[in-house]
């Protein structure tokens, strides 16, 4: 929901990034206010997801230039984790599985090391229990999931869906959804969409990186970016979704590139 | 960035390297039949004692270090070694308080439950410096319910029908190259005698301690369980630091008769040499237990941190029907370490059941190879084994090897194998980060996941030593 009074919560400015030496962010400005849904969009190779694991504090890249606010604070000079327990949530595109480590006690570490960094109690393992069972229904998950290794054999679906319960349980206040619709078959897509908008409040703000448009019938979008070279080329509404949905991205890029071809493929 | 966080977890530094200043009785370097009969007189033995040793000593000369495993090192000069070294103390001890404050201090500081502490953790410890037991506790409340825990050297002397029984029954005086050695030059260990019908009241322990630099540690341990009788045993290893290389060549039999049980726990933490590899315990070890009675169980635990060369398969010789070995195992190296650790399970009796567990970790430029062998006899009808042998790599100057040995010449034996390969990267740490974990945590809580399997057949105080040594922190993994 747009308010333009309300609190800016991230706040991107002429973010530059580059991994292996190569630049992939050549001047990002974006900004996510409370109660904001922005989808981001653009054809592969234009920089949607390196923009989130930048974001998040991925190692294996590098910023070299611009700003980034996360609710006034300078998100850079934070460690990854440490953004975390500011409030930035990261959902993967790919959730490495953890072969070992239980589902519960990973979750529940994650909560209470938030929890903690925010100045707030810890859950002892039966309040915590209770608490995680009431968010796992949101999302249709079997309380078995717990006893089970952090996404260790997993299908595509389920690891999607212990993304957003993890975003759930840590209630962030900037999101930051990696392709969070690939994989999934319509039946799950519409738990996962579901779950995200009952999560989603006039005090946090999500940021969705998709292919397609499909995700954004579920999860209606205020703002919809087109990115394209490391470089948002076009902000519109719902409607812009829509439009490239139909026409693709040639019409938005000059000529016919070769990532207009990678687009298309 | 994470990849530091990972190097300085696995690189803390070595807490039990200092070296106590106590005068010491050590033999001049050198080995031949004299060296032997020294040490022979030393301890006052028995003819048949001395005539062991000799035997084993003329039995060593003939063989040649073992080539056969995935190990590396410059030839050990057997000539250069001290092969007795003793605290001097000048008169035999009637009580711990007795003992030379410096030892007491040095066992404080390896955190080793001596007196008071003892009771109250309930441990019995056998206590061995260099080459001699310098105090064993517990010993009254254990003989009431007729258990001998004693030093081997007492155990000579006190209970000679019973070592003389047993000492060489498991591994041949002639077994291996560092068996025989051992055999040769031993000069002390622990001894414990569980009689028929009889369980362990509290855990045995025994610490081991090198402390001279050119000594070698040649300690020999024999636990005997009468029928039914069960116990669990724990051994804890520590060494200073020196630039040089000190040997260890250990044995240690097992025998389990009828309905017996025995479980035997390490923590090694040998001093693993520095980060360019100088230095370091070369610990050969020999290590075999016999299911001699009908639904007899030996099971072997071991976590293995340190020595710069670790070569070691605690093995279960399966002769008695219904008979149960087990072997659980982590093996963490790291820097230049080299481990080639794994076991042996020879089946014999009927429906003998084995289960092998390994974790090894390779941080580094370090080498971790398992070794294992699963024997199925001819007369073992209706045996089964299970074996599961995962190996996990930090960084990617390190290797990981799984060296399976598998024979079955009985066409109802029913052998299992599963291998798998990990590697602790960047994706992995980054998405715990991500929820608010940091590295260090996050390396701690995927390597305790690693070892779940083994940690928990530790006694419970091992398990959180082990659990410390790996620089693991239960909080939030336990649950």
């Amino acid at each position: 929901m747009i308010n333009s009074n309300a609190r800016t919560l991230l706040d991107i400015r002429g973010l530059t990034a580059t991994v292996a030496g190569v630049t992939i962010l050549k001047g990002i400005d974006l900004t996510v206010r409370a109660g904001e849904v922005h989808a981001i969009m653009g054809p592969n190779g234009s920089g949607k997801s390196t923009l989130a694991k930048v974001l998040a504090g991925h190692p294996a890249y590098e910023v070299t230039g611009g700003t980034v606010l996360l609710e006034g604070k300078d998100l850079f000079a934070l460690a990854a984790e440490d953004r975390a327990r500011a409030g930035l949530f990261l959902g993967f595109q790919y959730p490495v599985e953890i072969p070992g480590v239980s589902n519960s006690s990973f979750l529940r570490l994650s909560y209470n090391t938030v929890q903690t960094g925010r100045g707030r109690d810890e859950l002892d393992p039966l309040e915590f229990d209770d608490y995680v069972r009431e968010k796992m229904k949101l999302l249709e998950m079997s309380p078995e999931f717990l006893d089970r290794s952090v996404n260790d054999g997993f299908s595509g679906g389920e690891k999607k869906r212990n993304e957003i319960l993890q975003m759930a349980i840590l209630e962030p206040r900037v999101s930051i959804l990696d392709e969070t619709d690939s994989g999934l078959d319509i039946d799950a897509l519409r738990i996962v969409a579901g779950g995200v908008n009952k999560l989603l409040s006039a005090d946090n703000a999500c940021v969705l990186v998709t292919h397609y448009q499909r995700l954004l019938n579920y999860i209606t979008p205020d703002y919809v970016h087109v990115m394209e070279s490391g470089r948002i080329i076009k902000t519109g509404d719902k409607a812009l979704a829509l439009e490239l949905e139909s026409r693709g991205y040639d019409w938005l890029l000059d000529g016919g590139t070769s990532a207009s071809a990678k687009a298309a493929a | 960035m994470s990849s530091t966080a990972i190097q300085e977890l696995v690189n803390q530094p070595y807490k039990h390297g200092f070296v106590t200043d106590i005068e010491s009785d050590t033999a001049a370097k050198g080995l031949n039949e004299d060296t032997i009969r020294f040490i022979s007189a030393k301890k006052n033995e028995p003819e048949w004692l001395l005539e062991f040793r000799l035997k084993a000593y003329r039995h060593w000369l003939t063989m040649t270090p073992p080539a056969w495993s995935n190990v590396k090192y410059p030839e050990i000069d057997f000539q250069n070694i001290s092969y007795y070294s003793a605290p001097k103390s000048k008169k035999k001890l009637a009580s711990m308080d007795e003992v030379d404050p410096e030892l007491l201090k040095t066992f404080e500081k390896l955190g080793v439950p001596m007196n008071e502490r003892a009771a109250l953790a309930g441990v019995a410890v056998d206590v061995i410096f260099d080459s001699v037991s310098v105090a064993t506790t517990y010993k009254q409340k254990l003989a009431d319910v007729g258990i001998i825990f004693c030093s081997i050297s007492e155990a000579v002397r006190e209970h000679p029908e019973l070592v003389r029984k047993y000492m060489g029954s498991v591994i041949p005086v002639g077994d291996n190259f560092y068996a025989a050695l051992n055999s040769a030059v031993f000069t002390d260990g622990s001894f414990c005698y569980i009689p028929k019908g009889v369980k362990c009241p509290m855990e045995l322990s025994t610490y081991f301690r090198i402390n001279t630099q050119d000594s070698g540690q040649f300690e020999r341990t024999l636990i005997v369980a009468e029928d039914g009788a069960q116990v669990s045993y724990l051994e804890g290893c520590t060494a200073p630091k020196f630039d040089t290389n000190q040997l260890h060549a250990a044995v240690v039999e097992l025998v389990a008769m009828d309905n017996a049980d025995i479980k035997y726990s390490t923590v090694q933490n040998w001093y693993a040499g520095d980060e360019k590899g100088v230095g370091g315990i070369y610990n050969f070890v020999t290590k075999r237990g016999l299911c001699k009675g009908v639904n007899s169980r030996i099971s072997w635990t071991q976590v293995e941190t340190g020595s710069a060369i670790t070569w070691k398969y605690p093995s279960c010789v399966l002769r008695g029907d219904n008979s149960v070995g087990e072997f659980y195992s982590v093996a963490l190296t790291n820097h230049y370490q080299q481990a080639d650790t794994g076991t042996k399970m020879i089946h014999i009796g009927k429906n003998t059941r084995s289960t092998i567990v390994s974790k090894g970790i390779s941080a580094g430029h370090s080498n971790n190879s398992y070794r294992g062998l699963v024997r199925i006899a001819p007369t073992a009808t209706g045996a089964r084994n299970y074996s599961q042998c995962d190996s996990m790599l930090i960084g990617d100057q390190c290797g990981a090897n799984t060296f399976p040995y598998i024979e079955v010449r009985n066409p109802s034996g029913k052998v299992e194998h599963e291998a798998t390969t990990s590697k602790i990267g960047e994706d992995q740490l980054f998405y715990f980060q991500s929820r608010g974990i940091g590295a260090e945590e996050a390396v701690s809580m995927i390597i305790n996941g690693f070892c779940k399997d083994v940690f928990q057949q530790l006694p419970m105080e091992f398990a959180v030593e082990a659990t410390k040594l790996l620089g693991l922190k239960l909080e939030g993994s336990v649950g």
